[in-house]
Formats: structure tokens, C-alpha cells, sequence
């Protein structure tokens, strides 16, 4: 399987998302954000980082990065694309997934290991995935999630949600919500469920010795499914 | 031509930093302050001379990058 992530100027968890993807069987290609083509793959990721040093809104310069077309065609030809944390916010401010992440609510950077629930496992992301629950990590300034009450409802209607904040017992509830996220969203697909954007690191969960395991799972079971 | 515009968070998006500052204006004895909002402000200096078509363009990239319509408005301001 074949896996291509974007490098643009201020990202930084791309060789992370490098290594866990490598780890788990991918042959992964690292692509500049000045390049126009994507190479021949399978999944595109968006990495975590501070493109373009969060000028404007976070994620809104990237957005706009020579690569960017093809990889809105390659999303809309149903190619698989997945934005982690700066990915996320940058799938935000192309339209791809619907909605914003504004600043957290307490204004912290929030540096953590969260738990979530998956929402939705009738996608090429979660299927066949035995979790219902997954520890990661999430470290960012923006992750609040926010959409119009429309949007929300179509979202909701769609199915959309994929994966929520909640306890270690999959409680979705306020005080398990670290950012302020409307319904304690932690990342959302686009409605054919291709685009997938989400805060949580699962990259920086693949070493026990190192982190924590349930970042391997969600590798283990991505490939599987890409198969 | 110079063209300003201001964008601002739309009435419902909540705005931490605007509440932080209002709580520190309280602080400082401004205790007559309902609410802050913050917002941003930009200078674009085009070569289009024809207001009309300036201000046009200086929306078209409104709409396109400088503000994000699911969260802010935008209004030009002064064009000269």
C-alpha cells in the first residue's frame, strides 16, 4: 500500500506520520507543498504541525498551497485523505470536511494523552477495528471544534462524527471535553467518509516503550483495510 | 488604492481572547465595559485604481482567504 504526506513549511510531525507508517507496511513518499503532482498512492496525510506559523488562522495559508488542488481532486475522485491536528485545520479551511477549530476554550495548548470513542466504524478508517475506545495524544492551541447549528445537523445526519473525547469508559461528556469542541468532536469525515480529519496523534502512539500502543492499532487496522 | 477591511467573529462564535481581555480591562477599573470582541484588521494597497473594481477584487479575497465565513464577517471599511 502506498501512502504520500504533504510537507509544508512549519509542519512537524511529518516524519512521525513517516515512521508509523513505514512501521505498519506502508511505502510512504514525502511530498513538498510547492510540488503539483501527488505520486501514485493510496492515502494522502495532512501531518500535525504549524504551517505557515498559524499566520492568518491556522491551517487557512496551507490550504491554499500549490499541492493543495490535486489533493481536493484526489479527495473528490474518493481517494482516501486523512489531516491530523494541522491536517485537520487545514482540511477545515478547503471545505473538505465541514466546520472550523477555533482557539481552545481555556486558551491553553493543551499537550495530553485524551481518550475517544469511534462513532462511526462503516468507513475504510475504522472498519473491522475491535476498539470502541483509543488512548492518544493531542497537543494543540486550536482543536475547538465549531459549526453552524445547519451544519451540525447534516453532520449529525450524515453520520459524520468519527470519533469523540470521552473517559476510559467511552462516557462522551462535558468534563471529559478538553478543548470546548461542540459535542465533543475529535474528528469528523466528509460525508462519503474519504476524508477523514481529526485532532488525536495516533502517530505518536506506536512505541509502549515510548507513548502508548492504540496509535498501532488504528495503523495496524488502516492498512488492513487499504488491502 | 489603499483598502481597509476589518473582519470580526460572527455574534455566536464564542471569543476566549475577547472575554480575557474584557476580565482585564475589568481589572484595571474599566468597569463599565459590556463585552470585547476581537478581531483583525488589513491594509491591502492594490494597483487597481477604479474604487468599484478594487473593492470588488478586495472582497472576491475576503471570500476566498482572509476570513473564514463560517466564523467571521468581513466589512471594507475605507477605500482611498
Amino acid at each position: 500500500m502506498k501512502s504520500a504526506v504533504i510537507t509544508f513549511p512549519g509542519s512537524n510531525c511529518d516524519r512521525d506520520m513517516d515512521v508509523a507508517l513505514k512501521k505498519f507496511g506502508f511505502s510512504n513518499k514525502m511530498v513538498w507543498h510547492q510540488d503539483v503532482e501527488l505520486p501514485k498512492t493510496d492515502l494522502v496525510v495532512l501531518p500535525g504541525g504549524f504551517s505557515y506559523g498559524d499566520y492568518l488562522r491556522c491551517g487557512s495559508m496551507a490550504s491554499k498551497s500549490k499541492i493543495m488542488q490535486s489533493v481536493i481532486n484526489f479527495a473528490n475522485s474518493g481517494g482516501m485523505v486523512m489531516g491530523i491536528c494541522n491536517g485537520f485545520q487545514i482540511l477545515v479551511e478547503t471545505g473538505l470536511v465541514p466546520g472550523v477549530l477555533l482557539r481552545n476554550k481555556y486558551l491553553e495548548f493543551i499537550c495530553k494523552n485524551v481518550f475517544v470513542k469511534i462513532s462511526n466504524k462503516d468507513n475504510s478508517y475504522f472498519k473491522n477495528i475491535n476498539n470502541n475506545i483509543l488512548e492518544l495524544h493531542i497537543a494543540h492551541n486550536e482543536g475547538n471544534y465549531f459549526c453552524t447549528k445547519d451544519q451540525l445537523k447534516e453532520i449529525e445526519d450524515n453520520a459524520q462524527i468519527a470519533i469523540n473525547y470521552c473517559d476510559q469508559e467511552g462516557k462522551i461528556e462535558e468534563p471529559f471535553n478538553p478543548n470546548g469542541s461542540i459535542k465533543n468532536i475529535a474528528g469528523i469525515f466528509n460525508k462519503e467518509k474519504n476524508v477523514l480529519g481529526m485532532m488525536p496523534h495516533p502517530e505518536r502512539m506506536i512505541d509502549p516503550s515510548l507513548s502508548g500502543d492504540d496509535g498501532s492499532i488504528f495503523f495496524k487496522n488502516l492498512i488492513n483495510n487499504l488491502k | 488604492m489603499k483598502i481597509s477591511v476589518i473582519i470580526t467573529l460572527k455574534k455566536d462564535v464564542l471569543d476566549p481572547q475577547g472575554k480575557v481581555i474584557h476580565q482585564a480591562l475589568d481589572g484595571m477599573g474599566f468597569n463599565d465595559v459590556n463585552e470585547v470582541r476581537q478581531g483583525k484588521y488589513f491594509e491591502i494597497d492594490t494597483k487597481e485604481t477604479n474604487p468599484k473594481k478594487a473593492k470588488d477584487k478586495v472582497e472576491e479575497m475576503c471570500k476566498k482567504l482572509l476570513a473564514n465565513l463560517v466564523i467571521e464577517n468581513y466589512k471594507i471599511i475605507d477605500a482611498q
